[in-house]
């Protein structure tokens, strides 16, 4: 079974937010119907986003690090919002884990938004239905799109290719060999929901830089043993790289 | 909403204990329809009033009939569907005491007739019960919030709405049936002592909670110093009004010990004296407190839940 979902590199996001407008652009442009804003320009300015960049200091100053923490729906593998839903229109899909919400069917209750710890779900005010992250259902299978753009907003803004989209569930996808070869862990495990999305964490990635690759020296170790070449063959120089 | 839910259903136990307590000859009967129909038309009124400001807190009321599929998993499905059946039997109930109408169906032992309105009115209880599970499940059944993942939240619930339905017949049972004001105003004062009891239990309770996530397993980071500098969003934006009451910890303290006084203390002393000195004023006072101070507890309830999700949002406000 395909769990689509998303990686999120936290070693090179670097809270630029273009994954936050284009997905509001996307999104907002969709059959859905807007995310509606209110008093965007004013005070208070206030409005629906299926993703937002969070960002946090961490350690004391000057030993700190910023982190930009993007956040959307974590598609769980085992969601909370789905079962408490009254009317059946928060729902998992079975071909590919995602989670939807129908806004047909939908009453407005918010009781999702209390169900899921993530913050994930976000009421709109214009519409008065839930909304949340889509994965861009519209766009990953839209046919009309070159292949090429079949993917998630966010993921094809992303400058820094800090968000990798695919199926958890094929072992050799690229989502599962970052998740299992650079640590890729979940948020708030502990509450059992398994959310599909995956975070990579900070890495440290100091080089040390040795004296001598400072200087360029050929062959410095003189490690291999090279044939000294006959005088009317062509010499090293000629033949290899260095 | 849901405190007018507790209230109507409380009455109506609190009348079908009376017939049933009448029945076994414990108290004396009412023969005058009117105690039961009448008694019934407010438990009616007391739910329907509650069932219309439920529906149209939802963001669609017009759709709201969706809400009656998905009883096999959503505790909000099962109260919206009990609640109608509930509707229902009530009015049956109400309706043949006040027609009179009361066919003995069989009896037990000596004397001991039960009749169609028994009947109902037990089917009436069962369902009464398992609205209070209902509603008190929404909440209980969500793990994520440790203040109301626990069984003390049903039997609040229940006890809560219990005392004021109670409370409320006591002073109904004053108008129309005096004999039976002691009975009811004893039950009132006995369940809103427990009641009394069991949310001192959860307040202690929640008093004493560890909290499963921390700012750390919400973000990943394994650090003791995280601060946030930025929340996703320049103003506010759902996540943070509707998770966050936004008052001061000293406001929730105060309504805390309101709710204590208002919800259980005084209705207590205004039922005693309320009784001994038989004055209706004392007891439509209690039920009038003791309402207010439900109230006040209702929402206590609500803003004493911290949602995990507020991790996310700790730049918003530091008491939640």
């Amino acid at each position: 079974m395909t769990q689509l979902a998303l990686v999120i590199d936290l070693n090179v996001c670097v809270g630029c937010s273009a994954c936050v407008t284009s997905c509001k652009e996307w999104n907002t442009s969709g059959e859905a119907g807007p995310l509606s804003d209110s008093n965007p320009y004013g005070k208070d300015p206030s409005g629906t986003f299926f993703n937002r960049v969070q960002t946090f200091e961490v350690g004391t100053f000057p030993l700190t690090e910023v982190v930009h923490f993007p956040k959307s729906c974590m598609h769980c593998e085992d969601p909370p919002c789905v079962p408490v839903c009254p009317t059946g229109a928060s729902y998992k899909r079975e071909e590919d884990g995602i989670v939807l919400v129908d806004a047909d069917k939908c009453i407005g209750c918010k009781y999702c938004a209390w169900a899921c710890p993530y913050g994930a779900r976000e009421f709109d005010e214009q519409q008065r239905v839930m909304k949340k992250c889509t994965l861009c259902v519209d766009r990953i299978y839209n046919e009309e799109l070159p292949e090429a753009e079949r993917l998630p907003a966010c993921v094809r803004a992303c400058p820094a290719e800090a968000r990798i989209f695919g199926d958890i569930h094929d072992p050799e996808s690229e989502v599962s060999v970052l998740i299992r070869e650079q640590g890729g862990y979940q948020l708030m495990p502990e509450l059992g929901a398994s959310p599909s999305n995956h975070y990579l964490p900070r890495r440290k990635i100091h080089r040390k830089i040795q004296k001598d690759e400072l200087l360029r020296a050929d062959n410095p170790l003189k490690k291999e043993r090279l044939p000294k070449p006959s005088p009317d063959e062509p010499s090293l120089d000629d033949v290899t790289s260095w | 909403m849901t405190t007018l839910f507790g209230l109507g259903q409380g009455l109506f136990l609190a009348l079908y204990t009376g017939q049933v307590y009448s029945l076994f000859k414990l108290l004396p009967p009412q023969d005058g329809p009117l105690f039961y129909g009448i008694g019934s038309g407010l438990v009616l009124g007391l739910l329907i009033v509650g069932l219309i400001a439920s529906v149209f807190h939802l963001g669609h009321p017009k759709k709201a009939l969706g809400a009656l599929t998905q009883w096999r998993t959503s505790w909000l499905s099962r109260e919206a569907i009990l609640l109608p059946v509930l509707l229902f039997l009530v009015f049956l109930y109400g309706g043949l005491h006040l027609l009179n109408w009361k066919p003995v169906l069989f009896s037990i032992g000596e004397g001991v007739q039960i009749d169609l309105t028994l009947m109902i009115g037990g089917v009436a209880t069962l369902v009464c019960f398992g609205l209070y599970l209902a509603t008190a499940m929404i909440y209980a059944s969500l793990r994520l919030l440790q203040e109301w993942a626990t069984p003390l939240t049903v039997i609040n619930f229940l006890l809560l709405g219990g005392a004021s339905g109670f409370t409320l017949a006591t002073t109904f049972a004053m108008t129309s049936a005096p004999q039976l004001v002691e009975f009811y105003g004893t039950w009132a004062i006995v369940i809103t002592l427990t009641g009394f009891c069991s949310r001192g239990i959860s307040l202690y309770r929640n008093s004493q909670l560890r909290y499963q996530s921390k700012l750390q397993s919400a973000i990943g980071i394994r650090h003791d110093q995280i601060r946030q500098l930025h929340q996703g969003a320049m103003g506010g934006n759902f996540n943070t009004k509707e998770f966050f009451h936004g008052r001061e910890a000293e406001l929730l303290q105060q309504i805390q010990w309101g709710f204590l006084i208002l919800g259980f203390i005084l209705p207590i002393l205004l039922l005693t004296v309320g009784l001994v000195m038989e004055t209706i004023e004392l007891l439509t006072a209690a039920v009038l407190i003791q309402y207010t101070g439900l109230l006040l507890e209702r929402w206590f309830f609500f803003a004493d839940s911290k949602h995990p999700q507020n991790l996310y949002y700790r730049a918003t406000n530091q008491h939640c």
